[in-house]
């Protein structure tokens, strides 16, 4: 008896622990397949749903759209886009190539297009990316913004026959087909309007990767496609991409061997990386900007000569000493309000912040003088403390001011505890003082940076700047027909920004990577993803 | 017995309310809005925040949420993540048996090697066996697991290259080793002292001294006699392990990268996805609840003066 429920107590102990399998999964990656480290997409990893890194990995591999942002240059080029004409700026005829194919034999035509981005903009699919389609005519309709959707498909957009559709704008917006290499405006294949639950299961796409296995919540196993129809055809044999939660177990893999790429250096690491990797660690600009931003609600912000004040501050923050010690170079300190990755064609500048972004301690006491003196007395920077360590730096700028300004009280850090309360603080305007701002750019171009941060209530302008001279300037910059006249225009409306000090630059950010020594040719685009149908592995 | 089981489960109703309704209140009670923190740094779209709070009924009054989450909980239905839709029982169904595998070899080394030190020191009392028995199981007690954690896998995974840094293949028992290790050895601390006490406390005991005149082998004095009326307190200990062991590895299968419950719990809460905590909470409480009634059922079978009416 006594026996008897010993070995039932083993029995179930080697019970439990054998019958409690579920899902497979084999070793590290073979030979020519890329061992790549990953993240959990929150979202579904539909085109249009996708706005974060983690999912934009896959989808870069999995998915072309009409055009692709050149790795190097960013500059938009067409991929399946044979081309993209206009005559007003509003009204624009898009052809596709012939020959292009979905993984699963079904050609790519115009109506995977419209099919896609009408499914994309439509308000009852919850796609995240929606607001990409605002520019097209009949946005309003199919995702208004109270109440239910009045039609089901985007008035502005027709095919008109396989290879040719039409898409008609609500104002005018010349670089407009350079937004396009955006995943979000990637095609669909019939399959997944006919059984979206498997397609999501197992993508299916036109890239140059075939998704092979998916484990939601583990890990995604890629392989070279080889019917792919573009000319960017993969380089390796494939990518497994295996999910962490942390970051610092994935580099311990790429240490031991287990992982080719990590696409993220813990913060801890960035000290040793260099011994540990040489020039297996890549540091490069990604386009993305962080700037403190201010309360123009608040009249005591808004007065004259708050100008004064706000660029004072700016010249009071010593960029280059903090993004040396505490960012250990991963951040460059800014010069304008764009990104360098927009290169000096794509309005990037590298002069027009000028000496209100170079410390000068002796100035910026001078300057917050004259302007009236910081309301209040001390400016609080507000910051979410529950993700991506922004108390070391929001501590060093204000330090950098106290010192500068010579007063211990100019400025303190107002910690908000979690990243969800913060910004709904933010976007509710209910923050006093300044705040971490930042802008992760949509698509490489100035219009990006500009219009949708600075622009009279526009979606993220959570400060309400508002300058009259700043908005005739960007809508006419989108009504030019030449880009080059329309960067200008755009470089014109951001020196406004300049005389305003709008918002100050702190520092454009940049993605970072290591690798083993059994892959080459790693780089990272300019949304810090890396460049996978590139890189070669053993 | 029997009387006894039901009135016990029956117990187990309102623990079981009490404990999801409060976890369910905590969760709600965080600051901000997870759906609108979906978008991140960009401007939520508010016609589809609308529409998600409506579609998952975050729109409704918190104890009409409440009650449909528990309506729905009785059907075997957990509800919807926030994100993605998806259905929160296949993520726990997905994790789970990961998290027990885990515990179960956790918790076999746990009683195997902890009774095992426990009997040994407790029987050697004083000698130089006991003594380092409860110098080692201190310092394991007072050092926190993530030290343990990075150390061994520092040591056995990066310098030595005995087994992987990180677990690549969660159905490998070789990979799960080197964690489900380190994941045992505040429990296996815990049982050895609790052994070495009891068995140090029953050694005196008359029985034991009536065995011993009786000329019983010593080796059936220790199994029989001495251990079976000293493991009380272990297995009570070893009972409510099993659900600590499960709910909370948040730390060690974030060291070693094993996609289970903890890591689950932890992205549930970084998201604040609500549903997935409640659910994975309410699991955990199931677990908890039974393991304390087996170790009740145990009393019984273990010491005989024990009976259930």
């Amino acid at each position: 008896m006594r026996g008897a429920t010993q070995a039932k107590w083993a029995a179930c102990a080697v019970a439990v622990a054998l019958t409690a399998t579920a899902c497979g999964g084999g070793g590290g990656g073979g030979s020519g397949i890329v061992g790549s480290s990953w993240g959990d997409p929150q979202n579904p990893l539909e085109p249009a749903n996708t706005n974060e890194v983690q999912g934009g990995k896959v989808l870069d591999m999995i998915v072309r759209g009409l055009k692709r942002y050149d790795p190097k240059t960013g500059e938009a080029k067409d991929m399946i886009a044979e081309s993209i004409v206009t005559k007003d700026s509003q009204n624009f005829t898009v052809k596709i190539k012939d020959g292009w194919k979905f993984s699963n034999g079904e050609k790519v035509t115009a109506k995977s297009f419209v099919d896609a981005w009408n499914y994309g903009a439509h308000l009852k699919n919850n796609q995240k990316n929606s607001y990409f389609f605002g520019y097209i005519e009949g946005y309003d309709k199919v995702h208004p913004e109270k109440g239910d959707a009045t039609a089901d498909t985007l008035s502005g957009l027709k095919a008109v026959d396989e290879r040719t559709f039409t898409v008609k704008l609500t104002q005018k917006f010349s670089t407009w087909p350079d937004t396009l290499g955006y995943p979000a405006f990637a095609p669909l294949p019939k399959a997944f309007f006919d059984n979206r639950d498997a397609w999501l299961a197992k993508p299916v796409g036109n890239g140059p990767y075939t998704v092979k296995s998916y484990q939601k919540g583990s890990r995604m196993e890629l392989r070279k496609w080889d019917g792919y129809s573009g000319d960017d055809k993969a380089e390796n044999g494939g990518v497994d991409l295996k999910v962490y939660t942390d970051n610092n177990s994935a580099y311990t893999d790429l240490m031991a061997g287990n992982l080719d790429l990590v696409d993220d250096v813990p913060a801890s690491q960035l000290k040793n990386v260099k011994s540990d990797l040489g020039d297996r660690y890549i540091n490069t600009p990604a386009g993305i900007i962080q700037t403190l931003a201010f309360p123009f609600y608040d009249s005591k912000w808004n007065k004259a000569g708050m100008d004064k004040v706000r660029r004072g501050l700016s010249m009071a923050i010593n960029r280059e000493q903090i993004t040396d010690t505490i960012f250990q170079k991963t951040r460059t300190p800014a010069k304008d309000w764009t990104s360098p990755v927009l290169g000096d064609d794509g309005g990037y500048s590298d002069s027009v912040c000028g000496d209100a972004c170079t410390y000068d301690a002796a100035r910026a006491k001078k300057l917050v003088k004259d302007g009236g003196g910081i309301p209040g007395g001390t400016l609080r920077v507000s910051y979410n403390s529950d993700t991506g360590s922004h108390k070391e730096w929001v501590d060093a700028v204000c330090n950098s001011i106290n010192r500068a300004l010579g007063n211990d009280k100019a400025c303190v850090g107002n910690p908000i505890g979690t990243f969800a309360d913060y910004r709904s603080k933010a976007s509710q305007q209910k923050l006093d003082g300044a705040w971490r701002a930042g802008w992760q750019m949509d698509y490489p171009l100035i219009q990006n940076f500009l219009a949708p941060v600075y622009y009279t209530d526009a979606p993220s302008n959570d400060g309400k700047y508002s300058s009259e001279e700043f908005d005739k300037l960007v809508d006419r910059a989108n009504a030019e027909t030449d880009t080059a006249k329309a960067v200008a225009t755009f470089r014109d409306a951001e020196k406004v920004l300049a005389k305003d000090m709008a918002a100050i630059p702190l520092w454009y950010q940049n993605g970072s990577a290591g690798y083993s020594d059994r892959v080459s040719d790693v780089a990272l685009n300019q949304f810090s993803v890396p460049v996978y149908e590139k890189i070669k592995a053993d | 017995m029997g009387r006894y089981v039901a009135r016990r489960l029956l117990q187990m109703i309102p623990v079981f309310i009490g404990t999801t309704l409060l976890i369910f209140l905590m969760v709600n009670a965080l600051p901000g809005d997870p759906v609108k923190a979906l978008w991140g740094d960009k401007p939520p779209d508010p016609a589809q925040v609308a529409q998600i709070k409506h579609d998952r009924g975050l729109d409704l009054p918190l104890w009409e949420q409440y009650l449909h989450y528990m309506k729905g909980l009785f059907q075997g239905d957990f509800g919807n993540t926030i994100a993605g839709n998806r259905p929160i029982l296949d993520e726990i169904t997905q994790a789970f048996p990961v998290s027990m595998r885990l515990a179960a070899m956790a918790w076999t080394f746990e009683l195997v090697v902890g009774i095992t030190l426990g009997v040994i020191a407790g029987v050697r009392r004083g000698r130089i066996i006991d003594t380092t028995v409860t110098f080692f199981t201190l310092i394991v007690i007072s050092v926190p697991i993530f030290v343990f954690g990075l150390g061994f896998q520092l040591i056995f995974g990066n310098e030595l290259g005995w087994v992987k840094p990180t677990v690549q293949d969660s159905e490998s028992f070789q990979q799960l080793m080197l964690p489900a290790l380190v994941l045992g050895l505040v429990g296996l601390a815990y049982v050895a002292r609790l052994t070495r006490t009891s068995i140090k406390e029953n050694r005196s005991a008359d029985y034991i001294r009536t065995a011993v005149a009786k000329g019983l082998p010593r080796r059936r004095i220790i199994s029989r006699h001495l251990l079976r009326n000293s493991l009380i307190p272990v297995v009570t200990y070893l009972g409510t392990d099993i659900g600590a062991l499960m709910g909370g590895a948040v730390i060690t299968e974030g060291i070693f990268n094993v996609s289970g419950v903890g890591n689950l719990l932890y992205l549930g809460i970084s998201r604040r996805e609500g549903a997935v905590i409640v659910g994975i909470v309410t699991v955990l409480v199931i677990v908890y609840l039974l393991a304390s009634l087996l170790v009740d059922l145990l009393y019984a079978v273990l010491d005989p003066r024990i009976r259930y009416a």
